[in-house]
């Protein structure tokens, strides 16, 4: 069981936590100006990534709130949680997603 | 008769004699025994048969390690406990075990005829030959084979026991309380930090209990351990665990225990779980794992006697037992030799020790030979005889790689050694990276994955001192880590030993062109013929080997094995041992009881119930209900002699003619409150909201950006910057969760704010033309004349005295009334309203009437007509969509091309031309009779009831193009043939809605 750092609460055990899928996918702002490509990329298109992954979680059974989180999918590692609206940010070694 | 208990030494309690029966006979042995160490004292050699050949096999290990002697544990019928190791099953007054895998008995098992026919057994021998015919596998093959081939039998009554669930916090966690451990949990405790101590054995101290003559810090080992825990008891900061196998490493230093509370006592305590499951979360993880003893592998190296080296010494040392009175020792390592000279000393005759390595030489030799004992060096094992247990080894002594000498020497017990195995089991659990050290012909840990260390011998670290100031230093490291200071400690310490040093188990023999039939894998019955067949057969990977002939796979998970397995693989194949690499180690480091993973979740905790305020009331009218998610929902109330289709019947008839009660408290229900309310749901819905005006409310519907419906439910504007918004009873979690998703990550500015108020109203319908008149007398301050309070007209008042919103809507396509009063009040003002209309015949009905009403009107449900691929029009529901919007969730999705083709799925009716067929809901449509498969189907039905207004069959369905096919003709193809349906309008009953308005 995973151990995450909400930014709101501290450290709490995965069992209090959704999964909410990748991060940084924003909804455009009109939709009905997207070509169906774009659309079609912010519906369904997702990266599989090896490595650092930027991600959704909600701590959904305690503040309830969804955070960002920068998780290494080979290690399960947590590099970073952060707010949602808040940038990425900078990892010490320079990694990114 | 092989074993017996000597006159003295010993950890058994001597004065107090425990009655025990293992098969039916009634043994005796002493408190501080287990089953092993008491049955070699009363001479049982012979403890259970193989796996595949049935073979007769004794106690090989003294630990957790052991992969023969596997017993069940009967208490009763429900607490009968299978494949537990004899060698950890502690002595109690009364306990009966009963060995596994024979028939009729230990003795003469008939399927040892398996044995004589080993060569048409080879490895992978019911994959290669039960391939066909195929329908013989379930019912021949795989009964015979799971009867003959098998383990224990699980208890057939169901437990009976409590099994407990616990969370921990430490700083420091040690696994493994020998000296590394004990030493490690002593410094990282004297830092003041939390520190965890936990051992699989009953007592602590590990190896240094079968150590009488050493001393450390000039008191003897057993003092020293008394001390030691003495003094980790009396801090405060310090958590001991006996019984308790670490079995998991889990990610983010997350340990799982598993400590046995009641297993060992004759009569279980009934207020104490009988094992508990501890989820330990570690700053940092002291891994004191300790190292498992080699087996060597040659001919005959399963016959009962034949033991390691390490567990004889054991049996002396900690329980008074000699395992033999004749014995002979194979090595490869000197550390054995403590064995041998200990039973020596003990008065056992040893016949012979024979040291595979050619140039052994030095301490262990010269003291043996002092002693008086024949050593021979450079020898091999030939072969063993004896039936049911070993009389004779055969032993050879190379020289120039041809077998010089042989010699048969008789002996009772063979003990074999071929070095240690460092227990690396949960460092590499945690993916830590091993890596093979030469000199030690092992794994060791290498660079950790996790935040933990391992410390003595599991590390690879030999010798008592060394391994006592490993520990003392690990643990004030990881004290330190978590931010801990405390100095280490250096220990003085007398001991006699040899080191742990030693070889690849697999002995050469005479002809080694040839591959013996000496066994790898005990548990599992692999043989180095086995593997060598699968390299044959082409298998080069360790991990394809592993699963072709099973080694290493048994529940012992290759503890004594896998080393020797990789050996045999990495010589055959030419290659080094790191080259072959290691299979991985998997959890449970031992076998884990389910019960601590269920815990209390079982029977009526298994999962939570939810019942809505007039639950009570339901079950005294004797309703039957139905699981809607977790909610418990009445789905008819039948009554006396009547069937599910004669209730349903009465209640809609009740219904459509007069009025009806029924319970809709499980909707789900999100209050939505703040200036920009009205913006968020309309930005959500696919309704428009800024228009409704306060005191009425709409049907609404949730799409998801894919342009599906997600849900749908009647929103009420309460106040201008209130409302009151309800979900499907199975929607509401996941509801609540997108709103709060597209809130605070899409439109953090807009001000609102969402409270889930599911379960804080009781909502009473009451439908059926004389709702109304049931209602007025009860209701104050609300005016419910159609004029005021007009379909889908919301207001606020009060019922019986109690505050209620009360809903004008209908879910029945009748005059209906929907009444919210605060939870508490739910039953009351329901048995009010009851009260109320009996004077109109008021009828409560259930979830299958509320079904069919719906049915008849052309209702949706989400999830039953829609499947995550309708669209809003092919439900029929287009004109609920706001086009003036610019935007809602799922807007853009339905302007695309493909969601309005005109052979999308759409809802339509469906009759049957034979009024009294009701279809099945999930059936499949096709357009032309006479089809064979694969038929070309072009929709299923959704719904099908029978309808007792219309007295006849209705049903939804999804169909191809289907608004355009009314009128059409269609077949439903069933086993008894196909059933022809006309293609109507979704709405069967009241089609211009007038009851609606009355």
């Amino acid at each position: 069981m995973l151990l995450i750092q909400c930014p709101y609460c501290g450290p709490r055990p995965e069992l209090e936590f959704a999964y909410a899928g990748q991060a940084h996918v924003a909804r455009p702002a009109d939709p009905s100006a997207t070509t169906p490509d774009q659309w079609t990329e912010f519906l369904y298109l997702r990266n599989n990534t090896r490595g650092i992954h930027a991600e959704r979680w909600r701590h959904v059974r305690g503040c309830a709130r969804f955070f960002n989180a920068l998780r290494d999918t080979t290690t399960d590692h947590f590099l970073a949680t952060y707010r949602a609206g808040e940038p990425m940010p900078v990892l010490p070694m320079g990694q990114k997603p | 008769m092989s074993g017996r208990r000597i006159e003295q030494g010993g950890r058994v309690e001597r004065s107090r004699a425990i009655r025990f029966t293992f098969d039916g006979k009634g043994y005796s042995g002493f408190a501080g025994d287990t089953l092993a160490s008491a049955l070699l004292a009363n001479g049982v050699q012979v403890f259970g048969r193989s796996f595949k050949y049935h073979r007769p096999r004794g106690v090989f290990a003294a630990g957790s390690e052991e992969p023969n002697a596997l017993v069940t544990v009967m208490r009763d019928e429900a607490r009968c406990t299978p494949n537990l190791r004899a060698t950890q099953v502690e002595l109690y007054d009364g306990l009966v075990a009963r060995s596994q895998n024979r028939w009729p008995s230990l003795d003469f098992d008939v399927q040892a005829v398996n044995d004589l026919m080993s060569p048409l057994l080879p490895a992978a021998f019911y994959y290669k030959t039960f391939m066909w015919p195929r329908a013989a596998w379930h019912k021949v093959y795989e009964p015979i084979i799971r009867r003959a081939a098998g383990l224990g039998e699980p208890p057939t009554l169901p437990d009976p026991d409590r099994y407990s669930q616990r969370f921990a916090h430490c700083d420091v966690l040690v696994v493994g309380a020998g000296p590394a451990g004990i030493a490690a949990a002593l410094t990282a405790s004297a830092s003041g930090a939390r520190v965890m101590l936990c051992d699989e054995q009953p007592e602590f101290g590990g190896s240094l209990l079968d150590e009488p003559t050493a001393s450390i810090d000039g008191a003897t080992a057993a003092d020293w351990i008394r001390n030691s825990i003495a003094t980790l008891r009396s801090r405060a900061n310090v958590t001991l665990l006996t019984r308790t196998t670490a079995f998991g490493y889990f990610p983010h230093n997350l340990i799982g225990l598993n400590e046995r509370i009641t297993e060992h006592l004759a009569a279980p305590p009934t207020d104490r779980p009988r094992e508990r499951l501890w989820q330990v979360r570690a700053a940092r993880v002291v891994i004191a794992a300790g190292s498992i003893e080699r087996p060597l592998v040659f001919p005959g190296n399963d016959r009962p006697g034949v033991m390691l080296a390490s567990a004889a010494r054991t049996y002396l040392h900690r329980y008074g037992v000699a395992v033999g009175q004749n014995i002979v020792l194979v090595t490869g390592s000197d550390a054995a030799y403590s064995a041998a000279l200990d039973l020596h000393a003990a008065g056992v005759r040893v016949a012979l020790i024979a040291d595979v390595r050619a140039d052994a030489a030095g301490a262990p030799l010269d003291i043996a030979r002092q002693a008086g004992i024949d050593v021979v060096t450079g020898a091999t094992v030939l072969g063993t005889r004896g039936r049911l247990g070993v009389r004779e080894v055969t032993i050879g002594v190379l020289g120039r790689g041809a077998v010089n000498d042989t010699r048969r020497v008789k002996c009772d017990a063979l003990l074999v050694s071929g070095g240690y195995t460092p227990s690396v089991h949960l460092f590499s659990q945690s993916r830590g990276k091993l890596e093979f050290n030469e000199a030690r012909q092992a794994f060791l840990p290498s660079i950790s994955a996790e935040p933990e260390s391992s410390a003595g011998s599991c590390r690879g670290i030999d010798g008592y001192a060394q391994v006592l100031n490993d520990g003392a230093r690990v643990g004030a490291e990881s004290a330190l880590a978590t931010g801990h200071s405390v100095a280490t400690q250096e220990y003085r310490v007398q001991v006699h030993e040899f080191s742990m040093h030693g070889l690849p188990g697999v002995l050469p023999q005479a002809n080694h062109l040839q591959p013996s039939r000496a066994f790898v894998d005990f548990q599992n019955d692999v043989t180095t013929k086995d593997l060598a067949l699968a390299m044959r057969e082409g298998f080069e990977s360790v991990e394809h080997i592993k699963r072709y002939t099973t080694t290493g796979m048994a529940t012992d998970q290759g503890k004594t094995s896998n080393m020797n397995a990789l050996a045999f693989v990495a010589s055959e194949l030419g290659r080094t041992i790191p080259k072959v690499g290691l299979t991985t180690f998997r959890m449970p480091y031992t076998p884990v009881t389910f019960g601590i993973f269920a815990g209390y979740d079982r029977g009526d905790l298994f999962d939570p119930v939810r019942t809505t305020p007039m639950h009570d009331w339901a079950v005294q009218q004797g309703a039957v209900f139905e699981d809607v998610g977790q909610w418990k929902r009445a789905r008819y109330f039948p009554r006396p002699g009547e069937d599910m289709h004669a209730a349903v019947d009465r209640e809609c008839q009740a219904v459509r003619a007069g009025v009806g009660l029924f319970d809709a408290s499980t909707l789900g229900k999100i209050e939505v409150v703040g200036p920009d309310a009205a913006t968020f749901l309309s930005r959500l819905y696919v309704n428009g909201f800024a228009t409704l005006a306060v005191g009425r409310s709409r049907y609404g519907i949730l799409l998801r950006d894919d342009g599906f419906i997600y849900d749908d439910g009647v929103i009420a504007r309460i106040a201008e910057d209130r409302f009151h918004v309800t979900t499907t009873t199975g929607g509401a979690a996941r509801v609540f969760g997108m709103m709060e998703d597209y809130l605070q990550t899409e439109w953090p500015d807009l001000q609102c704010w969402l409270t889930s108020t599911t379960e804080q109203w009781a909502v009473i319908a009451v439908q059926g033309p004389r709702a109304r008149d049931v209602l007025a007398p009860l209701v104050s301050d609300v005016d419910l004349a159609a004029a005021a309070m007009p379909h889908l007209g919301v207001t606020q008042g009060r019922i019986c005295g109690v505050p209620m919103r009360l809903f004008r809507m209908s879910f029945t396509g009748e005059l209906g009334y929907e009444v919210n009063v605060p939870a508490d009040y739910g039953l009351a003002v329901w048995e009010a309203i009851h009260a109320s209309g009996q004077s109109h015949g008021i009828t409560p009905y259930g979830t299958e009437t509320m079904h069919v009403l719906r049915a008849e009107k052309g209702y949706i449900i989400v999830g039953q007509e829609t499947d995550g691929t309708v669209t809003p029009d092919d439900a029929g529901l287009g004109w609920a969509i706001a086009k003036s919007k610019p935007d809602f969730v799922g807007k853009r999705s339905l302007a695309r091309e493909t969601m309005h083709a005109p052979d999308r799925k759409q809802l339509v009716g469906l009759l049957t031309a034979d009024p009294r067929v009701v279809l099945e809901e999930g059936a499949q449509i096709i357009a032309t009779p006479g089809q064979h498969a694969p038929m070309k189907m072009i929709g299923h039905v959704t719904s099908a009831y029978h309808s007792a207004v219309l007295g006849r069959s209705i049903a939804l369905a999804l169909v191809r193009g289907g608004r355009a096919r009314i009128g059409e003709t269609l077949y439903v193809p069933m086993p008894g043939g196909e059933i022809a349906v006309q293609v109507t309008a979704t709405v069967f009953y009241d089609v211009e809605g007038a009851r609606l308005h009355g």
